[in-house]
């Protein structure tokens, strides 16, 4: 462990200077951050609110429609995480659907389909095959998997979203953020160098963080120094370069370039294409989609756009992207708990919903 | 492992063994799971981060001493004092 680690707390306990708002865009950064209790370890001028990186927060209902719909199929069988088995569609979930007959498989690994596959040949697996940056290079494993043993009933429904489009539309909206807590496991991929070009653009910080409580105190005050250096180069009228706004702070595991092997067998299937984003919209290349000459392995990806509101009151889209915290919503913890949840934020345990509902 | 099926989430674990199936197993303190290789290159003994079954980094042991020179620079630039 770093011993440093009590100093960096010290400052952050005690900090006494403008308001500082950060975003961890992580869904599993918003998970750790509420089971470690840093919010209540650090001045209340330090600010921590969450972004649109849950993925299951983000799908579009349309989405969940259409595996509702594969699951139905004859001798077809969904396969998924745990994770979306609760998230609405717009008018049921798998979970609901499971328990009214339909084929619903739920697995660890995208790799464990392959043995689902060549045990049971008279039936198709689809793979629900929703994440970011970290989980897609799994899902190029598996297409790997899927040639090499020439398996012809494994297709993939896909929802593939790329980070740094989104954390782009964040900043062209304007959205009140000093600095950005960057996504560790994507940035184990991507490499941190992902962020540089946004961070230029719009003059904005970014700290690659861990998810151990030290990783994070370590990251949260990493990212607090690069927006205080960042006000005082504004300050001073000094230019900012994207070495100076994007450092990584976990160098166990992340590098400024990533993965390299991982984005090669990624570009090798996928292309970029526009991306629904569950109460924020259409983002411009956010997505990625199997290329055409994969089209065989592709259970109806595209076009799965519409985005269907379960409560007109929620105000999920305004949790993911940082305007307001969920209890600012009117259901939370009324209409809306995770029983009886009313948007993806509260169905999803990285859901910031969820998070502030066990708090 | 089989509670533990979060999206992002990804946990470090040790290589025990490379399987002739593309695989490794990987112990978790205790817990042994097969996991995917293909997107890294793993020996037993190597500490690897796990992500949906599949081994997607190595992780280095100490990072102390860069984060500290990290630290040193940009924590001086900012004014604070450590």
């Amino acid at each position: 462990m770093n011993e440093n680690i009590s100093k960096y707390l010290s400052f952050l306990k005690s900090y006494d200077g403008d308001d500082i708002t950060l975003m961890e865009v992580c869904g599993s950064h918003t998970g750790a951050i509420a089971k470690s209790g840093i919010k209540d370890m650090i001045s209340g001028k330090i600010h921590l609110v969450s972004g649109p990186g849950c993925p299951v927060c983000v799908t579009p209902s349309a989405y969940i429609d259409r595996l509702i719909e594969l699951s139905k199929k004859p001798d077809t069988v969904v396969v998924t995480f745990g994770d979306m088995l609760r998230v609405p569609g717009s008018t049921s979930s798998l979970s609901l659907e499971k328990g009214n007959g339909a084929k619903v498989q739920m697995v660890y690994s995208p790799g464990d389909t392959v043995g689902l596959a060549l045990k049971s040949p008279e039936k198709t697996f689809v793979f629900a095959a929703v994440g970011f940056e970290t989980t897609i290079p799994v899902y190029a494993v598996l297409l790997d998997r899927i040639r090499e043993k020439d398996i012809k009933n494994i297709k993939l429904l896909t929802a593939l979203k790329l980070m740094p489009p989104a954390v782009e539309s964040l900043c062209r909206d304007n959205v009140r953020i000093d600095g950005f807590i960057a996504p560790g496991h994507v940035s184990v991929i991507t490499g941190s160098s992902a962020f540089e070009e946004v961070a230029e653009k719009y003059r904005i910080p970014f700290g690659v963080t861990g998810f151990q409580p030290e990783e994070l105190v370590t990251g949260i005050f990493g990212t607090v120094c690069l927006v205080l250096n960042e006000r005082k180069r504004r300050k001073e009228g000094k230019p900012s370069f994207k070495d100076q706004l994007v450092k990584n702070f976990y160098t166990s595991v992340v590098t400024r370039e990533g993965n390299r092997a991982a984005k090669e067998k990624v570009n090798y299937y996928f292309e970029p294409g526009d991306q629904v984003w569950r109460g924020i919209g259409k983002i411009k290349n956010s997505g990625l989609f199997l290329k055409e000459q994969f089209s065989k392995y592709d259970a109806g990806s595209r076009n799965l756009d519409e985005d269907h509101k379960i409560n007109r009151k929620c105000m999920c889209e305004k949790v993911l992207t940082g305007k307001i915290t969920p209890e600012m919503c009117p259901l939370f913890r009324k209409e809306c708990t995770p029983l009886s949840p009313q948007g993806a934020c509260m169905v999803s345990t990285e859901g910031s919903c969820f998070q502030y509902f066990l708090q | 492992m089989k509670g533990v099926i979060k999206m992002c989430v990804a946990l470090p674990g040790k290589v025990v063994k490379i399987n002739d199936d593309k695989t490794a197993e990987v112990d978790f303190n205790g817990n042994t799971v097969n996991a995917l290789t293909g997107l890294v290159v793993v020996k037993p003994g190597d500490q690897v981060l796990v992500h949906a079954g599949c081994i997607i980094q190595t992780v280095k042991s100490s990072e102390a001493d860069e984060l500290n020179e990290l630290f040193g620079e940009i924590a001086d630039f900012a004014g604070v004092k450590l």
